[in-house]
């Protein structure tokens, strides 16, 4: 028996939804197995039901050649098995090793006992190599060491088997590279793992097997020395997918964005946006490359009236609109995709029909002039975009809550695209979506950039930002720090320059980098 | 497979019906504990308040305020706010009401609509003071309409005891004149028209809440408020309106008190009915059609909780224990959630 777990025809019927649909996944002892497939193909559904959230309608489930049923996740955890969520579970308030040992019978009298709970922590990350500060807080954490306490905490209470959904979605390139290390350590210790991501290439990085899903249905399973890029994104998508954006030379026209001197603080009072000049034309998209968090959110916000700008103008066609309401600059025929599709962008418990209009609900037809709701106009509304964004399952009274994460992100999608805004800012615009979706989506930003459009696009994906972008800016510290046409381009220049370098100093590739 | 249908969200009415039946359950331990036979004592509640036209026509006039109330708390809930202050909206909303009524000469179809508006007013401003305060300050609502419900008291107090006196040896106003009083609908009962208002007002809220698009509004700024900014909505704007509406509705319950029931304004009149709002709202999940059965379950209760304590050797303090019992195992949701082992939807 080298099987840690088996799962075999298992079958998993929401109301109206067949999300898993006979499933067979087996895990070897110390393999990282990945699990791919297009946005609601059921990938987390199948981990919820063995981490006992959700209950199969059938089939069997056996861990470690034991016939097992996992009601709920005590029984998974008793069962050696450990799931770490796209969204944490961590109390942000109390530190590390606070967090790693909550809920763990680890007392001195009533009191939790803290030396041990540190000492506990220190052992692990030893012997793990995962490195931590087991006295900081949650909340001083970056996302990547926020992520690791959740695996900290999962190895703590035992974990042999690892699940991880989407673990990659969240962090920014480097992070990605200490994760791939941290679970190849982890796979030399004896784990088993399970890797949930929609990036093939870190399929190929680091899993030993690759399980592909579509529709609730398993394609098929295959060893990941015999597969790749194209053929792994054919069984995933069910057809021939570009991974490069085909697209003309920009023709670019007016200025639509004029951004002068822009100064933005958070509401700390910290400066994030310092003295900031953009100008994006209509007909080309402008790409911002940075690491998240050197101003990039502010300097989107600011534009879409949702942060004051404490210092200079902004202007759409001319216009001057700083410190507009939201309201007016969508009027004015500005357009965001935000880069927190649940803290912006949708109103998890309306219908995908009702977030649909989300901004739109004011204008004809969505309201008779009373301000009586038009339900009809509503309803076809969101059939006709279901079907042409491919929004699973095409049901437009579905909750958003209860769509896949990357559905949830077409809904979004589609509601901004639709109104062929004269400037689009995309942020993230496809994190968390199927490469299927990326496909499309980079289509349609490609679409509303020829037709006339004035695109800014903000993505932590080098990927993206290479293939969409007509012009490449890169943002340092709050500071644009230089503006670059296309061809100037290359992955190595623009890290040089995200992590602080200067154009002047730049010294060309020093041989080991990689052309795109 | 493109349905309109919306399917019926029977764990939603589910919950609540259990939640009661768990209640009755524990409240005949007590009812064993004074010695009697808790089927007994529950079939005097049930013929109390609902056996004959009489009781059932208590049991209405007990809950048409509570439907108000029921409504205010659910209304601003729906906004995101926690609105304790229904009591203080409704005392205010009760003195405007009484105020027209007892001052004016004037035919009964422009003395009761303007008696009733009036009624309204006087809550919608008490109600949007908090509402400002929040949007404009940051205030905690919680905070405000507690402070609030205070100086609404003491100040009809004054009201009713200094210049608005009725010059009698009692702390209350002069009558209404009749012109403006609510027509009684089934004598002896004090059953009076109201309750038709109350029903109006609980179809007024649903429509604006899921037919309009203020209601789209509103409850964006509930269930996720910087989304709703981001949807270019105006997020201050809607926290002032919610509370505005949700004290109309809670005024209207003083109005109705007022010109259905007292005929005048009498110091301190209400029995809680604003707090008894927040139970109906959380029994009635929120929503319109939910806080009317919780308010008639509520206002049978208390119709029959007085010929039980007559009848039997149960005192009529075990009704507050049963309703306090409701709201605890509505509130313990989950618990009942997975007893049915509902869990799935969660
Ligand atoms: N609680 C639920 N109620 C109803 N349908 C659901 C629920 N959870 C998931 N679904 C549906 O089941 C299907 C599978 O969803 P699941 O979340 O497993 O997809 P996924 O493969 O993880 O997708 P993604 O890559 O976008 O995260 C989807 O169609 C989804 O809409
Ligand atoms: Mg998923």
């Amino acid at each position: 028996m080298n099987k840690v777990l088996e799962m075999r025809g298992i079958i998993k019927q929401f109301p109206r939804v067949l999300a898993n649909d006979q499933i067979d996944f087996d895990l070897n002892y110390g393999e990282i197995h990945a699990l791919v497939g297009e946005n609601g193909s059921g990938k987390s559904t199948l981990m919820n039901i063995l981490y006992g959230l959700y209950q199969s309608d059938g089939g069997e489930i056996l861990v470690r050649g034991n016939p097992v049923q996992i009601t709920e996740p005590r029984v998974a955890i008793d069962l050696k098995i450990g799931m770490v969520f796209q969204h944490f579970m961590l109390v942000e308030p109390l530190t590390v090793a606070e967090n790693i040992v909550l809920g763990s019978e680890l007392r001195k009298g009533p009191f939790l006992d803290y030396k041990q709970a540190v000492a506990d922590v220190e052992r692990l990350s030893k012997e793990y190599g995962l490195k931590i500060d087991p006295h900081a807080k949650i909340s001083d954490l970056s996302v990547g060491l926020q992520q690791r306490v959740e695996i900290l905490k999962a190895l703590y209470r035992g974990a042999e088997i690892l699940i991880l959904d989407e673990p990659t979605a969240v962090l920014t390139p480097q992070e990605v590279d200490d994760l791939i290390e941290v679970l190849k350590t982890l796979r030399a210790k004896g784990t088993s793992i399970v890797f949930i991501t929609h990036k093939i290439r870190e399929v190929l990085a680091v899993s030993d097997r690759v399980t592909v899903l579509r529709r609730g249905k398993k394609v098929g399973t295959k060893a990941t020395k015999d597969t790749n890029e194209q053929d792994l994104a054919e069984m995933m998508v069910g057809r021939v997918v570009l991974l490069r954006v085909n697209k003309e030379p920009a023709q670019p026209g007016s200025d639509v964005l004029e951004v002068k001197n822009l100064s933005v603080k958070d509401p700390f009072g910290n400066l994030r946006v310092n003295g900031v000049d953009l100008t994006v034309r209509s007909g080309e998209v402008l790409g911002i490359a940075g690491v998240e968090g050197n101003g990039q959110s502010e300097l989107v916000e600011a534009i879409a009236g949702l942060q004051r700008a404490e210092q200079g103008t902004i202007s759409l066609n001319g216009v001057d609109i700083t410190n507009w309401s939201p309201l007016k600059i969508r009027e004015a025929g500005f357009g965001l995709v935000p880069e927190d599709r649940h803290r912006r962008g949708l109103v998890l418990d309306y219908s995908v029909a009702d977030n649909l209009i989300l901004g739109l609900h004011g204008k004809t037809p969505f309201v008779h002039h009373v301000g009586l709701r038009h339900e009809a106009a509503i309803q076809a509304n969101a059939e006709h975009l279901v079907e042409e964004y491919d929004i699973r399952p095409s049901l437009p009274h579905q909750l958003a809550k209860r769509l896949s994460g990357g559905n949830q992100q077409k809904v979004v999608v589609a509601r901004e695209f639709t109104q062929n805004p004269k400037l689009l800012i995309c942020a993230q615009p496809t994190r968390g979506v199927d490469i299927g979706a990326i496909e499309f989506i980079h289509q349609q930003v490609i679409k509303q950039r020829d037709q006339g459009a004035a695109v800014l696009l903000v993505s932590a994906e080098l990927d993206e930002v290479l293939s969409l972008s007509d012009r490449v800016a890169v943002m340092y510290n709050g500071k644009i720090v230089s503006i670059m046409s296309a061809e100037e381009v290359t992955e190595h220049k623009l890290g040089y320059l995200m992590l602080g370098g200067r154009l002047e100093d730049y010294q060309g590739e020093g041989g080991n980098g990689h052309e795109n | 497979m493109k349905t309109k249908l919306k399917a019926f969200p029977w764990q939603e009415v589910l919950i609540p019906i259990v939640a009661v039946f768990l209640a009755l359950l524990v409240g005949s331990g007590f009812i064993l504990l004074v010695g009697e036979n808790p089927l007994m004592a529950y079939s005097v509640l049930f013929r109390e308040s609902l056996g004959s036209t009489k009781n059932i026509a208590t049991t209405l006039q007990r809950a048409t305020p509570l439907i108000f109330t029921g409504l205010a708390v659910a209304f601003a809930f729906r906004g995101g706010l926690f609105n304790i202050g229904a009591e203080g909206q409704l005392y205010i909303g009760a003195f405007a009401a009484a105020w027209v009524g007892f001052t004016f000469d004037l035919p009964r179809l422009i003395h009761l609509p303007l008696a009733v508006f009036a009624g309204m007013v006087g809550g919608a401003l008490w109600g949007a003071i908090p509402g400002y305060l929040k949007a404009k300050l940051g205030v905690h609502e919680v905070i405000n309409t507690i402070m609030l419900n205070f100086i609404a008291l003491f100040l009809t107090d004054w009201l009713a005891t200094g210049p608005f006196h009725g010059g009698t040896w009692v702390p209350e106003t002069a009558r209404i004149k009749s012109t403006a009083a609510l027509a009684r609908l089934y004598p002896p009962t004090r059953l009076n028209t109201g309750i038709y208002l109350a029903l109006v007002a609980a179809l007024v809220a649903y429509l604006i809440l899921w037919k309009t698009k203020r209601g789209y509004e509103l409850r964006a700024v509930g269930l996720n408020p910087t989304a709703a900014e981001y949807g270019g909505i105006n997020v201050a704007r809607n926290t002032v309106i919610a509370m505005a509406l949700s004290g109309a509705l809670a005024g209207l319950a003083g109005t109705e008190q007022i010109l259905g029931l007292h005929n005048r304004f009498i110091l301190r009149f209400s029995p809680d009915l604003g707090f008894m709002g927040i139970a109906v709202a959380l029994l009635g999940k929120n929503h319109p059609v939910g806080v009317v059965f919780a308010a008639v379950l509520f206002g049978a209760l208390q119709s029959g909780s007085a010929a039980m304590d007559r009848l039997t050797a149960v005192p009529r303090e075990l009704i507050t224990i049963i309703q306090a019992l409701i709201i605890f195992f509505v509130a313990a949701e989950y618990l009942i959630r997975k007893m049915l082992r509902l869990k799935e939807e969660a």
